[in-house]
């Protein structure tokens, strides 16, 4: 009697949450506001990426309602942690769906989380455009996801064609991170462009994850003398190695991926006139860039990342796409997306057949005095 | 051996290092033999990886000495002396970042702190373990580790520190081989306090007793030893030179991180297995070896299989010879 008692209570619960959900979704849609969903981890270990390109996402949507707002509606921005945790992804992308009734999400921030989402975001045919997620994978399949940045080897190459055309140099090692995909997939673009430019690649040597040690393998590199040593890994690593290199009179240009952003904090003098590449350099002499540092810092008064910048191109891009389709329905925002040809900060965006950006401007920085300055940018 | 390498040198010859000991003396007295197989490469470059090897090999060997002396005396493998090591940098990087302390002041009182943080250590969390069985002990060496880790990432946050070069920057170029200022003292200082170790072990009283204590530790009590103080003389010489490990590592490979000391320690402890646990000379050339086993692994075989190396060393090791290269089977230590 009692059991019978509890599970018609149950069932009585379960029956009124359907309803009120339901409800939520449909007061959302009527609603005079264009609901855009933001996923990525604002707290936490990875809190620098999730929050910085939430705060490019942010601005751009405030520049937006500014000037009118898109279809003559005002947009918001609703944003959840992701807590850099796949659960905490797919539960946020739920509650964006459900409850607040978005009707497009930019997100999210880490390729992990992203893939965690990407089956339940193709069934609901949800408009998803990443501003930051560089895994293969996150676009393969998915007619309906979108990414702002570039892939590792689509950067690989094009510091290898740095490389070989401003740099020209004939000679290349490589230093690599084993089981870091990251840093493998990077430099296997590398190696692969540099080679087809008629360059050699001298000597290939990689590090653990827990090495601290790079002596072996730069004495090694030190007696090949190739022009360039190219070590494509995030500032833990690069920073001892490029130490090291300069101890030991390594005269080879460093050469590094979008990792390296950072470097010239703690590793001024070690990094000193080597070079990386990176979706925007602040010191761009574009208008474009300039105009989005200037809003950036007067919001937030620090100066912007690359993830703020690929946050803020990921939410303009989204609103044009939402105003070229002229409605909230998915089908169309999906396939005003896919035309996209937007001048945004990180480089002009066009969408290949995946979804992955296409031909676009990789920058690359110089290390100089401490500061990173834009050298110049390269297509592929 | 000079002159083998004198020879080779004409012939520009790749060689892989075979390294074999023997007719091996208590004090640790050794010889190596060079000998040198396959053409290819030059010499330089070799010798130029046998001073990388012997860099990184000297400090797993300060620190496999405070492995092998705790266990030489208690029958304890202190899990936490990796956390000894990280927490002797981090107070070297303090004191040298923020009070700007001369070098030697810096050794001084990073030994000193990390001496007494050490005897802390056996005082709050071994010493009422005493009589317990080895494995409770063990298991709260394991705990004191993981304690010692999540109490500097808390203390210091997880972003690495960048150590400050503390030793005078030139470089030496010896017959074509570069070696560095930092190199030179890491290996000699290491080397210095090693010899000051040995000595003090052998010729003073307390270094008696401590032999005493570890050969038997009834016996060194009926003799009249005091056992708690040799212990905790134990410990706060092996945490000193832990902590002289941690300062010249963190000088040569620059960052500080709460979880640095994971794998040279883990390392360490396999030199201190590999030379004979227990024995300080054995530490000493463990640690040397480890070191250069791993540097030339990197060097002539592969980056990705240098760790696996090392660890198979200590399966092959305690498969075959689990008394160490340096042990005998009579229950003598220290």
């Amino acid at each position: 009697m009692k059991k019978r008692a509890v599970s018609v209570l149950l069932v009585a619960i379960f029956v009124a949450s359907i309803f009120t959900f339901a409800g939520c979704s449909s007061s959302g849609s009527s609603d005079d506001v264009i609901k855009i969903g933001f996923i990525g981890p604002t707290t936490g270990d990875a809190a620098i990426y999730g929050s910085s390109a939430k705060d490019g996402a942010m601005l751009a949507v405030e520049e937006i309602n500014a000037a009118g707002g898109v279809n003559g509606k005002q947009v918001e921005l609703i944003a959840y942690d992701s807590k850099a945790d796949q659960t905490e992804a797919i539960n946020a992308y739920n509650r964006l769906r459900d409850q607040d009734g978005v009707v497009a999400v930019i997100g999210g921030t880490l390729s992990g989380e992203t893939l965690a989402m990407k089956d339940i975001m193709v069934q609901d045919k949800m408009p998803v455009l990443t501003p930051t997620a560089t895994a293969v994978d996150v676009t393969v399949n998915a007619p309906n996801i979108f990414r702002v940045c570039f892939l590792d080897s689509y950067q690989g190459a094009a510091a290898a064609n740095f490389s070989a055309d401003t740099l020209g140099a004939k000679t290349a090692a490589l230093l690599i991170g084993a089981g870091n995909p990251y840093s493998e997939g990077v430099a296997a673009a590398y190696q692969t462009a540099f080679t087809a430019k008629g360059g050699t690649i001298v000597g290939s040597e990689s590090y653990g994850l827990q090495d601290n040690d790079f002596s072996a393998q730069l004495t090694k590199i030190k007696e090949l003398n190739p022009e360039i040593v190219f070590v494509p890994d995030y500032v833990q690593k690069v920073g001892p190695i490029l130490q090291k290199a300069k101890d030991m009179g390594i005269t080879a240009k460093f050469i590094g991926a979008d990792g390296w952003d950072g470097v010239q904090v703690d590793y001024a003098d070690a990094a000193q006139g080597n070079y990386f590449t990176n979706h925007y350099a602040a010191d761009s002499p574009s208008a474009t860039v300039q105009n989005f540092i200037t809003a950036y810092n007067a919001k937030y008064s620090k100066v912007p990342n690359s993830f703020s910048a690929l946050g803020y191109d990921a939410a303009y891009v989204m609103t044009d796409a939402i105003k070229a389709a002229g409605s909230t329905e998915s089908t169309a925002i999906i396939t005003a997306l896919a035309a996209t040809d937007y001048p945004g900060v990180t480089g002009n965006l066009k969408f290949d057949a995946n979804g992955d950006p296409k031909d676009k401007e990789v920058t690359i920085i110089k290390i100089d005095g401490g500061q990173l300055k834009f050298e110049t940018t390269v297509v592929n | 051996m000079k002159q083998l390498l004198s020879i080779n040198r004409n012939f520009s010859l790749n060689f892989i290092l075979y390294l074999k000991t023997g007719d091996i003396e208590e004090d640790g007295l050794f010889y190596i033999h060079f000998i040198i197989i396959e053409g290819g490469d030059n010499v330089n470059l070799f010798l130029q990886q046998v001073i990388n090897g012997l860099n990184i090999g000297s400090i797993y060997a300060l620190i496999a000495i405070g492995y092998t002396m705790v266990y030489g005396i208690i029958k304890l493998i202190n899990f936490a002396h990796g956390e000894i090591m990280m927490f002797g940098a981090y107070f070297a990087f303090i004191a040298a970042t923020s009070f700007q302390m001369p070098v030697w002041a810096i050794l001084l009182l990073v030994m000193t702190i990390m001496a007494i943080v050490g005897v802390a250590i056996e005082f709050v969390a071994y010493r009422p373990l005493r009589n317990a069985p080895r494995l409770s002990a063990l298991i709260t060496a394991i705990g004191v580790s993981l304690f010692l880790q999540n109490l500097a990432l808390i203390i210091f946050k997880p972003e690495p520190k960048i150590m400050p070069k503390l030793f005078p920057e030139m470089n030496f170029n010896i017959g074509g081989i570069d070696i560095s200022s930092t190199t030179l003292i890491t290996i000699g200082l290491s080397l210095v306090f090693m010899v000051l170790l040995d000595l003090y072990i052998r010729k003073t009283k307390q270094g008696r007793a401590m032999r005493a204590v570890s050969e038997d530790k009834d016996a060194a009590i009926l003799m009249g030893v005091n056992v708690n103080r040799t212990v905790s003389l134990t410990f706060a010489l092996g945490s000193a030179l832990g902590a002289l490990g941690g300062i010249l590592y963190s000088v040569a490979y620059i960052q500080i991180y709460p979880t640095m000391g994971v794998m040279p320690g883990l390392k360490a402890f396999i030199a201190a297995v590999l030379g004979g646990i227990g024995i300080v000379p054995g530490a000493m050339l463990g640690g040397f070896i480890i070191g250069m086993v791993e540097t030339l692994t990197k060097a002539y075989l592969s980056t990705t299989w240098a760790d696996a190396i090392v660890f198979a060393i200590l399966i092959i090791v305690l498969l075959f010879k689990p008394t160490g290269i340096l042990g005998k089977n009579t229950r003598e230590k220290v």
